[in-house]
């Protein structure tokens, strides 16, 4: 059984025009142990699913479907429970760490008020806990960086503090939403490896939100392409962006530099712009960009359906195999 | 009258630190910008690059060293007029939503660049701004919109155009492409290859992202806190780095290629740059340091093939090898990677 499986996932946002639907018919199934990557141009409702599940978007929100962890459907439980949940089994961490972290607070208080409050251990143990967290996200002299505050610290050092912040209370499901995007490749490349060896070590389940289809081949095992609110491909690393089957897919792949590939190879664009959630095409929502778009692709929306073993939501298929 | 747009000698910019004490952003870099070329401004944040691109334009006073645009100094910005002479240099910023009037229609932004820069007549300006649109491929209506309405690759298209209105022959981009989607990225950085080749137009590319630069740039310099450490063609210098940062650099690249393959860390930090270490300044980070890195600070040497790299793992005039290939000759390895 999957650790955490969301199904028909739709949410809509409340804003003056009305309902706005960000997320529409979305599913993703995190096993234990697994890095899951969601990918996605901004405003693509990836971060949304997110804060939909953990209970964290406005009050007048709409989010409709299921979203079972451990069995229990997150989307129905209580409030209370939920927050309980949110924070102890399923931990965050955000693009920029400043906002998760307090910034008058030394590290020390806020690792230990976490580690007390969700292990409900002693000041000694938590202390204890607190400098063995930031030991294993290798944060040189833990005992001092214990007493210091986050502005002494540099983004790459400040987003680890962040994840041993995350894993304090032992979470089963880590959601990190574009944990290396404001840093440098090389510092970003430490924060990788270091989620790696988080998911090995302590088999911890890892959502990897990002919108950089390199970040997510280094470490994901299974990816979701998310467009205009919906899961358009999903499938292994290796299927997904080796052997793309969605036109979306092959199109983001293709406007990256691939340090592999020639420099003189041109990076191919894609055409216009991702829609706003208020003006989504009719039909598929890729077609005005499509260039294998058919007539049809403007008259319905293509279910996400399961064809030679891969999940796409594209009937034309251009790239399927003969 | 020199082949070069623009040329930076041994430029040293320092700026007060709070709390007292002075902080050397810039310790002595040279760059040198041929005529319609791209040259890629490359290094980590706190390595001095968009520093060095300030100075570039006259926006900080460099504490010494000179820069010189068409062959003429560039002096620092006053309260007074820019020389009209320098008006043909233009700076791009990396977040144009703070570059531009939330309030005033893009149309008439355009329009008062134009104005101020008393190029074009009155009654050309409303064409000269729709020309403007499209070298940046705005349609357009796009004059009667504000910029809250466009995305921020096209904002950044906006940003562009308002540089062009000033018929430059260098533009200085600090970050264009940073924290732009996928799509919105490959567009933008077609079109600088693109309006460069068109106008015969030099840029100065400065970014983190050695991996798109190499798409863009004809030429690449890496900086690392406040010096250049590694110059070249960026064909040449992506297929063999010989300075050890830069192939730190690229080994840090993650490929979106489903192969799962983990890109390098580099460990450790850029030091502080008000206490560079003594000696190469990247000797504590460097897996093939070894005693006289402790001590001696590299020059820039001049390398084959019009290369230049500052370590002496290189001797001067030898041909291109790899950093780890120079440092068993030298049998000298303090600790292997």
């Amino acid at each position: 059984m999957s650790l955490l499986e969301v199904e028909g996932l739709r949410v809509r946002l409340p804003t003056l025009d009305g309902l706005v639907t960000v997320v529409d018919d979305a599913e993703l199934g995190v096993e234990q142990g697994e890095v899951f990557g969601v990918a996605g141009e901004s405003g693509s409702g990836k971060t949304m699913s997110m804060l939909a599940l953990l209970g964290l978007l406005p009050d007048r929100a709409v989010v409709e479907g299921s979203a079972r962890f451990e069995g229990r459907d997150l989307l129905r439980l209580p409030r209370r429970e939920l927050r309980a949940l949110a924070g102890r089994e399923v931990a965050m961490v955000f693009q920029d760490p400043t906002t998760s972290l307090h910034p008058m607070l030394s590290i020390g208080r806020q690792l230990t008020e976490h580690v007390r409050r969700h292990l409900r251990v002693g000041r000694r143990a938590a202390a204890a806990r607190a400098t063995a967290l930031l030991d294993d996200v290798r944060i040189p002299d833990p005992e001092s960086a214990l007493r210091a505050f986050p502005h002494q610290f540099s983004g790459g050092m400040r987003q680890r503090i962040a994840i041993a912040v995350a894993l304090a209370a032992r979470p089963k499901l880590l959601i990190a939403d574009e944990p290396t995007t404001a840093l440098d490749v090389t510092v970003q490349a430490g924060i990788l490896r270091l989620l790696d060896r988080l998911r090995l070590e302590h088999e911890l389940s890892v959502i990897l939100i990002t919108h950089d289809l390199g970040v997510m081949s280094s470490i994901a095992d299974r990816i979701s392409i998310f467009y205009a609110g919906r899961v358009v491909e999903s499938g292994t690393r290796a299927d997904v962006l080796q052997r793309p089957r969605h036109p979306y897919t092959r199109a983001l792949l293709d406007a990256l530099p691939h340090p592999e590939g020639s420099p003189d190879q041109a990076l191919v664009a894609i055409e216009g712009a991702p829609p706003s959630p208020t003006s989504i095409p009719p039909g598929c929502a890729f077609h005005p960009r499509c260039r294998y778009a058919l007539e049809t692709c403007a008259e319905s929306v293509p279910p996400l359906v399961d064809r030679d073993g891969r999940r796409f939501a594209c009937p034309v298929d251009p790239f399927a195999r003969a | 009258m020199s082949s070069n747009a623009l040329e930076l000698e041994d430029v040293v910019v320092e700026y007060d630190r709070r709390g007292g004490g002075r902080l050397r952003a810039v310790a002595g870099a040279s760059l040198t910008v041929p005529r319609g070329r791209i040259i890629g401004l490359v290094g980590e944040s706190g390595c001095g690059k968009s520093s060095l691109g300030r100075a570039a334009v006259g926006l900080v006073k460099p504490l010494a060293g000179s820069v010189r645009f068409e062959g003429r100094p560039v002096t620092p910005l006053t309260r007074r007029a820019r020389p009209a002479e320098l008006i043909r240099l233009q700076l791009v910023f990396q977040n144009p939503y703070s570059s531009l009037n939330p309030r005033r229609k893009v149309g008439a932004q355009l329009a008062d660049a134009l104005t101020a820069l008393e190029l074009v007549p009155r009654r050309g300006r409303d064409a000269r701004v729709r020309e403007l649109l499209d070298q940046v491929g705005l349609s357009a209506g796009a004059a009667e919109r504000f910029p809250h309405e466009f995305s921020g690759g096209q904002r950044q298209r906006i940003a562009i155009a308002r540089a062009l209105a000033a018929e430059p022959s260098v533009i200085v981009l600090d970050e264009p492409l940073a924290s732009l989607d996928a799509s919105a990225q490959a567009q933008l950085a077609n079109l600088l290859v693109g309006l460069s080749r068109e106008l015969g137009l030099s840029l100065v590319l400065i970014s983190h992202d050695l991996a798109v630069v190499r798409h863009v740039a004809d030429a690449v310099s890496v900086m690392y806190l406040g010096v250049m450490v590694e110059t070249g063609a960026t064909a040449s210098l992506w297929e063999l780095p010989l300075h050890p940062y830069s192939e730190a650099l690229i080994a840090a690249v993650p490929r979106p290629d489903g192969s799962g393959f983990l890109p390098e860390a580099l460990p450790g930090e850029v030091p502080d740059p008000a206490r560079p270490p003594a000696g190469c300044r990247f000797h504590p980070r460097c897996p093939y340091s070894f005693d006289r890195c402790r001590v001696d600070e590299p020059p820039l040497i001049p390398l084959a093939d019009g290369r230049t790299a500052a370590c002496w793992l290189q001797p001067s005039g030898a041909a291109p090898a790899p950093p780890a290939e120079r440092a068993a000759q030298l049998g000298s390895v303090s600790h292997v990677k």
